[in-house]
């Protein structure tokens, strides 16, 4: 290739030209061009897979691109690894904190560029910059709190107080609304504004539609390795960057009939349980799914919502109360009794509980049923690799191969296995849990049409999200969870974020 | 190409051990020149060892028998994220048990063949009470296993060395248990002139069975969720405390058989042991070098067997002191269980290559 040097406008901080990288046959990166200006937001949007992660990584100097030139303040650089990166100023923020649980904030944000005096650690000092800094940027934690004791989004805070305390002038995001409130998303975006407001330059990486109209200025689309287009954020619609991100129109909103409630199919009544501490995390929760209908709990996470639907799985026992499900008493039996009274499980940790990573997809085909699928005391693989044929070609998991470790597969192919093996054993109560957790549009479009079509199918669903357009757009009541207890109950089609969201941090509906 | 993954992860998976093998012969040489011997002449030792003669290959079999055994007991173990190191206990307590069957219980006329059966059957259930109680004491409790099962290993020393003092022997100058009547010895001489007993059709039927439970009946199903992941099984409706205790009962069964198995076909008696004598050790180096799979470890173990085996007469032809196949031994295991050595060996080159462009 040619020698010139590029005469970049002093605006533009960085700047990527054809960066390829292939893993194996796979091409993640296929020449990516990507300018970034000094003090701008960037949204880098794309679907699972689509290789938004990859290219942050090569400009982390997690991986070395196989072609193309990254150009820093208009010069050329090879950044050879994260070390690197943080000495050219640039910090990452990951999906999944990398955080020193049993460390207080301060020590966690100096950790490896530590304060010192006489050789010795210096914590006052350590925790007068962590400070300093924190508030300089609007980012309220406390220095001495454990990270162990303070939510996630106090954690992501941490995160980015550590990359700035190492002098990020570029702060790199990775999906990082995925785990946070509604109500943390937007202190999110004004953090945001406050550090743009100070110099530094954002990328976020996302697949969230509504924060790229929310939170950035510009947005780079890219789609199965391939740069699709970059735009300002400004006069876009959800529809359009949804189809530029997937390559073809995508339906936002579920089509549904009016519902038409059956009989009673799970009853809860003055349930109370403890959490892993021994505090009691849910308080006299009473309430009943009906066939037909989907019920939705909404609330912000940690209000109780896993401990319950832990009692109603039978992964936790309730200190008093009771769970009927069609009739039968279930109240503290084991998952299987609970499975064998007809109810079906999405659970919200696909990795942990709902797969067995190191198993084969048809293995994993058989998890909650495995002695179905056995004859005569024999384990039978062919009945196993039929039900996984089954799931994959009624719930489009791709690559369509049952011997696949379900380790291989994306996030949104591991949840369509779970989903689909659930679905397939026809509950007559399904138990849904955040079933679109971290997955892209066209996933999310595919499990929410299902989740319809089982309701329509006379099953009775109960839906738990920290998502509220999840909530709003498939439930038919709205129950809301506030310190372990149900403080209202709202019909779907009366329901508003506002509302649910003062509802949802204990205020009331009037206001 | 369908089967091509497959393929490349068996490759990868038999490649690593065989591998390791290679390398650890090669320190085994390294050691012997650095010791002043001559290694052709080891070699030759080890070749006349192993394949010189029939009756030679017949006792590398009676070596490799109860490593099988033992290897196996680990290996199952292993599958439900257990590590059992309490085989040597189990080992002991089995041979107690089978000492009693064998000595004292006289089948009745017509049915000799029921003892050898009894006395295994006998070592088998001790072992697996011995390994179940660790088994049960971690679902009960959360007490860890491999605390649990070493002190267990301290327990059935002295408790072995007891009874044997006080109940199994006819009197004080004899360091070893009565003789098990020759009904209930199993037979030698399956090959002319080595003492190489019916116990290896035991010990490779064992690892038929482990394989057959492991891989072809819902409990296996069950051990090997549980080993992967704890939470999935239980949300699966997979009691995780049954899988723990049962996997642990048959894991002591198995390393009870090696007790049992050498016993009723080389001792004959239990003979005084005034410490752990490591079989249970060479258990987790075999499991590990096969692999955890039932057919690796029955080939970790022949390599094992082979290498003690051939140490005597490498020592007497070659003068190469037997540190050395230890040596050897500790090398297999070394790079066998470096595969992270060697896959960040191979990303390094993977990075070497892409930079200079």
């Amino acid at each position: 290739m040619g020698l010139r040097s590029h005469p970049l406008p002093i605006t533009m901080l960085l700047k990527l030209e054809g960066i390829t990288k292939r893993f194996g046959s796979l091409v993640a990166n296929d020449h990516i061009d990507l300018e970034i200006r000094q003090g701008e937001i960037h949204a880098l949007l794309g679907e699972n897979g689509a290789g938004k992660s990859t290219l942050m990584n090569i400009l982390y100097g997690l991986y070395t691109p196989d072609e193309g030139r990254i150009f820093w303040k208009g010069k050329e650089v090879k950044i050879r690894n994260p070390r690197h990166a943080i000495d050219l100023g640039i910090g990452m923020v990951h999906q999944h904190f990398m955080l020193i649980p049993v460390f207080t904030v301060a020590e966690n944000i100096t950790l490896g560029k530590e304060v010192t005096r006489n050789r010795f650690l210096d914590m006052n000092e350590a925790r007068k910059r962590v400070e300093e800094l924190s508030q300089r940027f609007g980012l309220e934690v406390n220095p001495d709190d454990r990270i162990e004791s303070i939510s996630v989004g106090q954690q992501q805070r941490v995160e980015i107080l550590k990359a700035l305390y190492r002098g990020a002038e570029l702060l790199i995001l990775d999906e990082p609304t995925a785990v946070l409130t509604p109500q943390e998303v937007e202190e999110l975006g004004k953090i945001m504004k406050r550090l743009v407001a100070q110099g530094h330059t954002i990328i976020i990486i996302t697949h969230k539609l509504k924060e790229v109209l929310h939170l950035a200025d510009r947005v780079t689309v890219i789609r199965r390795g391939k740069k699709i287009a970059t735009l300002d954020a400004a006069g876009q619609t959800e529809a359009e960057l949804a189809r530029l991100m997937v390559g073809r129109d995508v339906i936002l909103t579920v089509d549904k009939e009016p519902a038409k409630p059956g009989k009673v199919v799970l009853e809860v009544k003055n349930l109370h349980a403890k959490n892993d501490r021994g505090v009691e995390a849910v308080r006299d929760v009473s309430f009943t799914v009906r066939a037909g209908e989907i019920v939705g709990i909404a609330g912000v996470d940690g209000n109780g919502q896993s401990e319950l639907i832990a009692c109603l799985t039978g992964l936790r026992k309730p200190t008093s109360g009771t769970v009927t499900v069609n009739g039968q008493d279930v109240t503290g039996q084991s998952p299987r009794r609970i499975r064998d009274a007809g109810v079906g499980h999405i659970p919200e940790d696909r990795q942990k509980r709902g797969l067995v990573l190191n198993f084969t997809v048809a293995e994993n085909a058989a998890l909650g049923d495995h002695r179905a699928f056995a004859r005569r005391g024999w384990l039978s693989y062919q009945r196993m690799v039929d039900k996984a044929k089954e799931i994959i070609s009624g719930f489009d998991v791709r690559p369509p191969r049952h011997d696949y470790l379900a380790r291989s597969l994306s996030g949104g192919n591991q949840q369509k296995v779970i989903v689909g093996r659930e679905i397939l054993r026809n509950p007559d109560l399904m138990i849904a849990v955040q079933p679109t957790r971290g997955l892209d549009v066209g996933a999310i479009e595919f499990i929410h049409r299902n989740l319809v079509s089982e309701r329509d199918a006379g099953r009775a669903i109960l839906l738990v999200s920290l998502e509220l357009d999840e909530i709003m757009n498939l439930a038919d009541r709205i129950l809301v969870m506030y310190k372990g207890q149900i403080v209202a109950e709202v019909p779907g089609h009366e329901a508003t974020e506002e509302g649910l969201g003062l509802l949802m941090m204990g205020g009331s509906a009037s206001a | 190409m369908p089967d091509q993954s497959k393929w490349k992860a068996g490759l990868r998976a038999i490649g690593i051990p065989v591998l390791a093998t290679i390398v650890g012969l090669l320190v085994g040489i390294l050691c012997i020149l650095i010791a002043g011997k001559d290694p052709v002449l080891a070699a030759k030792a080890f070749y006349r060892a192993v394949a010189g003669e029939p009756r030679m290959f017949g006792n590398v079999l009676v070596s490799t028998i109860p490593l099988i055994f033992t290897g196996l007991a680990v290996a199952f173990a292993y599958r439900a994220g257990l590590f059992n190191i309490g085989v040597e206990g189990q080992y002991l307590m089995a041979q107690i048990a089978t000492v009693v069957v064998g000595v004292w219980w006289t089948p009745p006329q017509g049915f000799e063949w029921l003892h050898p059966i009894f006395a295994l059957g006998a070592g088998a259930v001790a072992g697996a009470i011995w390994g179940g109680i660790v088994g049960l004491l971690k679902a009960w409790k959360g007490v860890h296993e491999v605390i649990n099962s070493i002190m267990m290993n301290w327990i059935a020393l002295f408790l072995a060395d007891w009874l044997l003092k006080a109940y199994l022997r006819p009197d004080n100058s004899r360091a070893a248990s009565y003789d098990l009547q020759q009904t209930a010895w199993l037979s030698q001489g399956l090959i002319e002139g080595s003492r190489l007993h019916t116990g290896i059709w035991i010990a490779l039927g064992t690892a038929v069975v482990v394989w057959i439970i492991l891989f072809k009946t819902p409990l296996g199903y069950e051990i090997r969720a549980v080993g992967h992941s704890p939470g999935a099984a239980e949300y699966g409706g997979i009691s995780v405390a049954r899988a723990l205790i049962i996997t642990m009962a048959i894991s002591g069964a198995i390393a009870g058989m090696a007790g049992s198995v050498q016993t009723m076909g080389l001792n004959h008696r239990f003979n005084e042991t005034t410490a752990l004598l490591g079989y249970g050790f060479d258990g987790i180096a075999v499991a590990l070098v096969g692999r955890l799979h039932p057919v690796g470890v029955v080939l970790a173990a022949l390599l094992f067997g082979a290498l003690q085996a051939s140490s005597g007469l490498m020592q007497a032809m070659a003068g190469v002191p037997k540190a050395v196949v230890s040596i050897v031994q500790a090398a297999v295991i070394f790079f066998v269980a470096a595969e992270g050595l060697w896959s960040f060996l191979q990303r390094r080159r993977a990075k070497k290559e892409v930079t200079p462009a």
